[in-house]
């Protein structure tokens, strides 16, 4: 049993590495909007082939 | 099938088409074929395929020349920001129906040289753009989105938006913390658990290693997750009041401490860190859900500021210079052009005018206003540019005092809220009584299974399942309502919507359209109907008036020469070389050889135009507004609920008589003032009714503000919103009575999980008090109590799962064609 006590570290690590990405994620706005990004998948011309995009 | 494309709107006659995609599709009017054909000539036809409801129709009075004043940079620098070459601005955009429309947007802005970025939000309305001020200004932007149909609202005040945005998130956060610790803390308890009941003894170092862990998850669980429980259990003590987070703040200390204190003094104690993340969980998930359905609603903050426009035209000694709204004084004239809606109350100067006070009055047809007559702010001139001396300005306006008997008329609402937190409160005061009782006793008899009692008791008696029985059948309804195209915004509307036995319609707008239509021709020398028809559509097809909208699905190719307006009278015009004139009688008598009016007004339920040429005077027409589909049904459904309908309107007698009969409503009061409705309905109340109002105007807020429960039609106006506890968004009146026999299913299931949660925890205390259960158990039992209330709560849920993603490219195609 004494592989718990490596085992279970290794998991709490997991898990704080899983809780920072899910707190950027929220704060970078990626959970402000779930619906409208969906469609950006259909924009038909390649950004760059847009002067306006920089 | 006939169906405008773009809109949704009937045809009417229209034959006019729009290409896109290599296909001629039909459409209403000229405006929707203008968006139409400019969103397919920039490649966006897409849009068409994606969107999930119809576009809103353009207003066609919106000129261009609206937008000028934005690309003043000092007028515009007061609703943006800028940060070296990077200015930013934050829109309401009214129209924003679906994530097609966002995408529409996003697409369009982002062609323009000098866009940086573009995020548009289809949830709460908004758009935030951020460019480059050296080769593109805020006029530009606005007008862009404006020609698409929508209609563009900068926001001053940003802080709100941010502020929710930010509630957002925090509890995003807090609910994954809650979330990913509880799973962990589980997963050894589990361990634990089935250790013991194995009745296998743990080795004491892995018992103490695992607890450790424990303690490790659970304290960012409890002071990161569970700050809020605990920081308004403090809050309603210091208030000296016992809110429902008082037991659970006294628990979840109470149950951690033990469980720290236990883990570093000596394996004999018990730990709870598994029921001290589980519950934080579940109050945690609780909170969210109901944030969210708050949240969707945040919208209506900005509803009065929607209501007034920013700019307006002052009349000043070197001509007419638009100005914003705030810079003007008492005894300033202004200048309100067509379609424009007044920024202040004043006095008409030069000529009579017809106003739109259907915001105000609840009348849906304008009325004319003489020289010198008042005119109050929020109202819509129909006619061309008048002059106005302002009276009145900002919270003195009539529409201010209407702002304010609504806020008034909120604290009628009946405290049905408030009964239900007094009685938890005495509950609890109960059960924080009894810990007490149960601790004192065992101290009494055995000190040593004092503190696991006492804890059970805390725990098992935690009013979890109790707190969430209504709030989980109020999701789910929510949920299921929105299906039906219903938004709830007060989640006591659902409650009283199931009590109620009386419903008011207001006939403006809930009812009817809200747009005109000819409900008969007359012809009078006997020229045939079609040929009056036509020749009145030929020449009101320049018209802008409300009524000229009417005769536009008659219009046939024709040419008419020497086109002229006079206003707030008619229209004169030449087809084939004959003169004719339509418009209001006197105004078409004048032109006739046979100065008599040639036969009496039709008796006639709606406004009545006349039409001649220089002999005579050749048809009487009369337009009415036409009755919303599925208003009778629903009026036939309501009566089967053993509702009673009524009609309450601001409109005249026959008006009101003609649309009760053709909904079968027997009921009815014509000529209302907001002043009088609020008292019909508080009349009612009084008498042991209880009363939903339909509305959709500003008038109507005061009457929606005192009602048991309020319902706004979803193109109404942004304040009707605000004081209303349901929107309609789909403005489909059929939803109606099944919203009823939800609200009805809900109450009951929510009854069901009360009685549960009452049973159980009545049931589980003595139990507990008694020593029988011991703190995990405790636990356990919550959480299935919980679990079963979420369970019962599910039923409520629409059945049919909704499409999912894939399927919805492929066959939202076909779906419109045959529903187009």
């Amino acid at each position: 049993m004494s592989i718990l006590f490596v085992l279970i570290p290794l998991s709490l690590a997991l898990v704080g590495f899983a809780g920072w990405g899910f707190f950027w994620a929220v704060n970078a706005g990626q959970f402000d909007d779930l619906e409208s990004p969906g469609w950006d998948a259909l924009r038909d011309d390649p950004p760059n082939n847009d002067s306006s995009d920089d | 099938m006939n169906l405008c494309f773009h809109c949704g709107e009937p045809l009417r006659g229209s034959t006019l088409f729009a290409r896109i995609e290599q296909r001629d599709e039909p459409v209403c009017c000229t405006g929707c074929q203008a968006v139409a054909e400019l969103i397919a000539g920039s490649g966006l036809g897409d849009f068409y395929r994606y969107r999930d409801g119809n576009s809103v129709r353009p207003r066609e009075s919106d000129h261009e020349d609206k937008w000028r004043v934005y690309a003043d940079p000092r007028f515009a620098a007061q609703f943006t920001r800028t940060t070296k070459e990077r200015t930013s601005v934050t829109l309401l955009i009214e129209g924003l129906r679906c994530s097609a429309c966002s995408w529409l947007i996003d697409q369009v802005l982002r062609r323009h040289a000098g866009v940086h970025d573009v995020s548009v939000n289809a949830a709460t309305g908004r758009a935030s753009i951020v460019w480059d001020d050296a080769k593109l200004n805020l006029a530009d932007i606005m007008r862009s989105i404006a020609q698409l149909g929508y209609a563009p609202h900068p926001l001053t005040d940003e802080t709100v938006t941010r502020a929710l945005r930010e509630e957002r998130r925090d509890s995003l956060k807090r609910l994954a913390v809650a979330g990913f610790g509880m799973m962990q803390v589980m997963m050894f308890a589990v361990a634990v658990y089935s250790a013991e009941l194995a009745n296998e003894i743990m080795e004491p170092k892995l018992l103490d290693y695992f607890r450790k862990v424990s303690l490790l998850v659970a304290t960012p669980v409890m002071f990161y997750a569970g700050a809020p429980i605990l920081l308004s259990a403090w809050n309603s003590l210091r208030s000296r009041s016992v809110g429902m987070d008082v037991p659970v703040g006294i628990a979840l200390l109470l149950a951690y401490g033990a469980s720290v204190w236990n883990t570093f003094e000596g394996a004999g104690g018990e730990v709870y860190f598994d029921s001290v993340t589980m519950f934080i969980f579940f109050l945690t998930l609780g909170r969210f859900v109901q944030m969210s359905i708050r949240q969707h609603t945040a919208g209506v903050t900005d509803a009065l500021a929607r209501q007034l426009p920013s700019i307006t035209h002052r009349v000043g000694e070197n001509g007419v210079e638009d100005v914003p709204v705030t810079s003007l004084r008492i005894g300033d004239v202004i200048q309100v052009r067509r379609g424009e809606v007044l920024p202040a109350d004043g006095q008409l100067l030069d000529s009579e005018a017809h106003i739109d006070e259907a915001m105000l009055t609840g009348e849906s047809l304008p009325v004319c206003r003489r020289v010198g007559e008042r005119v109050v702010a929020g109202t819509l001139n129909v006619d061309g540019p008048v002059k106005i001396a302002i009276t009145a300005l900002g919270a003195d306006t009539a529409l201010s005092h209407i702002v304010s008997l609504m806020q008034r008329a909120q604290t009628y609402k009946p405290a049905l809220a408030r009964n239900a937190d007094l009685a938890a409160a005495k509950f609890l005061g109960y059960v924080l009584m009894g810990a007490g009782l149960t601790c004192a006793a065992w101290l009494a008899i055995d000190p040593s299974q004092a503190f696991a009692a006492t804890l059970a008791v805390l725990v098992v008696a935690c009013p979890c399942a109790f707190a969430i029985a209504m709030p989980a059948a109020l999701a789910s309804a929510t949920a299921n309502l929105r299906r039906h195209g219903i938004l709830l915004t007060d989640p006591d509307a659902l409650e009283s919507l199931a009590k109620v036995d009386h419903i008011v319609f207001d006939k403006t707008g809930t009812l009817t359209r809200g747009e005109l239509r000819i409900s008969r021709c007359v012809p009078l020398a006997g020229v045939n109907e079609p040929h009056c028809l036509q020749i009145a559509a030929l020449l009101e097809q320049a018209s802008e008036h409300p009524l000229a909208r009417a005769f536009a699905p008659y219009l046939h190719k024709g040419a008419v020469e020497n086109l002229q307006t006079v206003a707030g009278r008619g229209v004169q015009g030449r087809i084939d070389g004959r003169l004719y004139r339509i418009g209001a009688p006197d105004f078409v008598t004048e032109l006739c050889q046979d100065k008599r009016p040639p036969a009496s007004p039709p008796e006639s339920i709606g406004s009545v135009v006349m039409l001649g040429d220089e002999q005579r005077a050749l048809a009487w027409f009369e337009l009415t507004d036409s009755l919303r589909a599925g208003a009778a049904d629903a009026v036939t459904q309501l009566r089967s609920l053993h509702i009673e309908p009524q009609i309450l309107s601001g409109d005249g007698q026959l008006a009101v008589q003609a649309v009760a009969q053709r909904c079968g409503i027997t009921e009815h009061f014509a000529r209302q003032s907001a002043q009088q409705k609020l008292t019909h309905v508080l009349d009612l109340q009084k008498r042991g009714k209880r009363v939903a109002v339909i509305g959709d105007g500003v008038n109507d807020a005061p009457v929606l503000g005192a009602a048991d429960v309020s319902i706004a039609m979803g193109r109404g106006a942004a304040l009707a919103h605000a004081s209303a506890g349901l929107v309609l968004v789909s403005d489909n009146l059929a939803a109606l009575p099944e919203a009823v026999l939800l609200a009805r299913r809900t109450l009951r299931i929510a009854k069901q999980n009360l009685l549960w949660a009452a049973l159980y925890n009545l049931g589980s205390i003595p139990l507990a008090a008694l020593g029988f259960i011991p703190p995990w158990l405790a636990a356990l039992g919550m959480s299935l109590s919980s679990v079963a209330v979420m369970l019962n709560s599910s039923r409520l849920l629409p059945r049919a799962p909704r499409r999912t993603t894939v399927p919805t490219v492929i066959a939202a195609a076909p779906l419109r064609e045959t529903t187009a």
